[in-house]
């Protein structure tokens, strides 16, 4: 009976350990092969379509794409989105959410009521795009900002936040004639490291992901982030055969090169992965969120 | 929320008597003394208002033929024109259902996924193989759906594509997996099941951590085997926040992301693939249907926002607290 049991543990253990290792490989491996195949030529590729380390390194697929500034210039409108976007979106949604936790505020369960019901209820995509045209943001980079400034989940995150910080911490800090803007820069905001760390991230990957904003705001093909033009080069042209790429070749990019585009574009989310890793694996706001 | 709501209720009606004539004067030195806090809620307010409420007034156009050099205050008001015009057009009852099979796919195929994989990890006890499992599979919620409909698309092509080159390899046919309507569907529910797959754990797994590891000790003293533990501790004790999950998922049941759809509608899928918001977006800015466009939005919208408030008083009657 006991050696039974025994048998029976460590088979399960066993079946379960090799089924969760090759659950996370095959969730890598895509990328392994897209990364690896844009080192190699073509000809390798087409030898041997299941490249996972290169034998053929090659850098021309990168050389081809950075042969025209297309990308350079998607890059760069992509980390200056992600750049101010963050900053914005932080600073916005930090003030309200610091107004929002006080809990001596009159009416912040009536705003609150207003935040959380754009949760429920949208007026969709064509009245906000109306109210956008209207402010004059058409082809402006602010389009792909200010109408996204605030991720009502986001706020509630940092909301709750604020609001488990010891409550004495504050009191003394008003019995020694601090403000409330010096409370909230002074006191609230230096111990608030790891969710501001946490939240700013995913506002910046959010920012960097961007692409409905761009296709609905953006006619100057001149200011697209970097996930339109994937788009571009790799959907629209693998798709439908499409060649909508805007390099001067006139033929179809070749799976090395859009491999390599994809790299590009996905390479700065997997460079922050860690560091956004580090905090979410705590758990320590999963628990916040129903504040 | 409410419960601090209430308990300054009751605070105000205990105080009420002996400070009758007080009360207003001094929420209003309150107020005064708050200005700052004020102060700082306000450009939040203002984003609420301009970017979310306006719109929801906005949604007026669709009982109008709105006209955009008319703007909403100039254009004609035709009432439930464009509604009866929807609900008439076939179209819209084939987007209906096209929305409604994926919707079931994802209850049938995606949502169990999660549920499955948090249970497997937390039975893992080496938590260093737990957390490069976890690391890894957590990876594809943070690509945009540009990214992973991209991979796919470069392995699913017919020249080149890995998988075709597998599938000619194995000695089969080639399948043109883009440019098909049979697979579209299992296409969709599979990105899904990638990118989201590893994340939907996370609370799972915090609502497991959260059990009394005594219940576990007790079934072992009992003799129960790992499935068992799993079968009658584990399970039993995240149905609530299973129950509470799939009921948010019926809540948001149209919301199939725009993003995701619209990359991977070409014309020949376009009859099975097309859903509200793909609808929405070529009707009204390639084919400048405001008013229409509008109208099928708003359905969409409002239809989210019926079953959102169903879902949470199903909720509450499950002995959840529910969303609000």
């Amino acid at each position: 009976m006991v050696e039974d049991k025994k048998l029976g543990s460590r088979l399960f253990h066993i079946t379960n350990y090799t089924l969760l290792g090759f659950i996370g490989l095959i969730t890598i491996l895509p990328f392994i092969h897209i990364i690896a195949g844009s080192f190699t030529t073509t000809a390798e590729l087409a030898r041997k379509p299941f490249v996972l380390i290169p034998t053929d390194w090659s850098l021309d697929a990168y050389r081809f794409v950075f042969s025209t500034d297309t990308i350079f210039r998607g890059l760069a409108n992509s980390i200056g989105i992600t750049f101010f976007g963050t900053m914005f979106s932080m600073f916005i949604s930090c003030l309200m959410a610091y107004g929002l936790s006080r809990r001596d505020l009159d009416g912040r369960n009536v705003i609150m009521f207003f935040v959380v019901f754009t949760m429920l209820f949208s007026g969709g995509m064509i009245p906000t795009f109306l109210v956008v045209k209207e402010l004059g943001l058409i082809d402006s980079y602010l389009a792909l900002i200010i109408p996204y400034t605030i991720n009502a989940f986001n706020m509630i995150i940092l909301k709750s936040f604020f609001q488990n910080l010891p409550e004495g911490l504050e009191e003394s800090a008003k019995i020694d004639g601090c403000t409330d803007f010096g409370i909230f820069f002074r006191i609230v905001l230096p111990l608030s490291m790891p969710v501001l760390a946490t939240i700013s991230l995913f506002y910046a990957v959010t920012y960097w992901n961007t692409y409905l904003p761009a296709i609905l705001y953006l006619n100057d093909s001149d200011k697209w982030p970097v996930q339109v033009i994937l788009r571009q080069i790799v959907v629209l042209a693998t798709g439908l055969n499409v060649d909508d790429s805007g390099f001067e070749d006139s033929a179809p990019p070749s799976q090395a090169v859009k491999m390599a585009v994809i790299v590009i574009a996905t390479l700065p989310v997997l460079l922050v992965y860690p560091f956004l890793q580090k905090h979410f694996a705590k758990g320590a706001f999963v628990g916040s969120i129903k504040g | 929320m409410s419960d601090i709501h209430l308990n300054s209720d009751i605070q105000f009606k205990q105080k009420a008597p002996l400070k009758q004539r007080k009360t207003g004067s001094e929420r209003w030195r309150r107020i005064k003394r708050n200005k700052l806090l004020y102060l700082m809620i306000l450009p939040g307010a203002l984003f609420f208002i301009t970017f979310k409420y306006v719109p929801m007034y906005g949604l007026v156009i669709a009982f109008q033929d709105y006209k955009p050099y008319k703007g909403i205050s100039g254009s004609e008001w035709v009432g439930f024109e464009h509604f009866n015009t929807l609900f008439s057009d076939p179209q819209f009852w084939q987007i209906f259902a096209n929305t409604l099979i994926l919707f079931g796919l994802n209850i049938l195929f995606f949502f169990p996924i999660p549920i499955i994989l948090a249970l497997m990890l937390n039975e893992v006890r080496h938590s260093l193989y737990k957390r490069t499992i976890q690391t890894l599979v957590y990876i594809p919620h943070f690509m945009s759906w540009v990214i992973i409909v991209s991979i796919s698309f470069v392995m699913l092509t017919l020249d080149g594509g890995l998988i075709n080159d597998l599938i000619v390899w194995m000695g089969f046919e080639k399948i043109n997996f883009l440019l098909s309507q049979e697979w579209f569907r299992p296409m969709y529910v599979l990105q899904v099941i990638w990118r989201e797959a590893g994340w939907g754990t996370i609370i799972y797994l915090a609502a497991i951590a959260s059990i009394d590891p005594q219940l576990y000790e007790a079934a072992r003293m009992d003799g129960a085997s790992r499935l068992r533990q799993i079968w009658h501790i584990t399970l039993p004790s995240i149905r609530n926040v299973i129950i509470l999950l799939l009921i948010l998922k019926i809540g948001d049941i149209l919301e199939l992301g725009f993003e995701h759809v619209y990359l991977l509608l070409n014309p020949v899928n376009k009859e099975i693939a097309e859903i509200f918001d793909t609808f929405v977006y070529t009707a009204a800015l390639k084919n400048g249907q405001f008013s229409y466009g509008t109208a099928v939005g708003f359905f969409k919208s409002f239809v989210g926002l019926i079953m959102v408030m169903a879902a949470n008083k199903l909720a509450k009657k499950f002995g959840d607290e529910g969303l609000y």
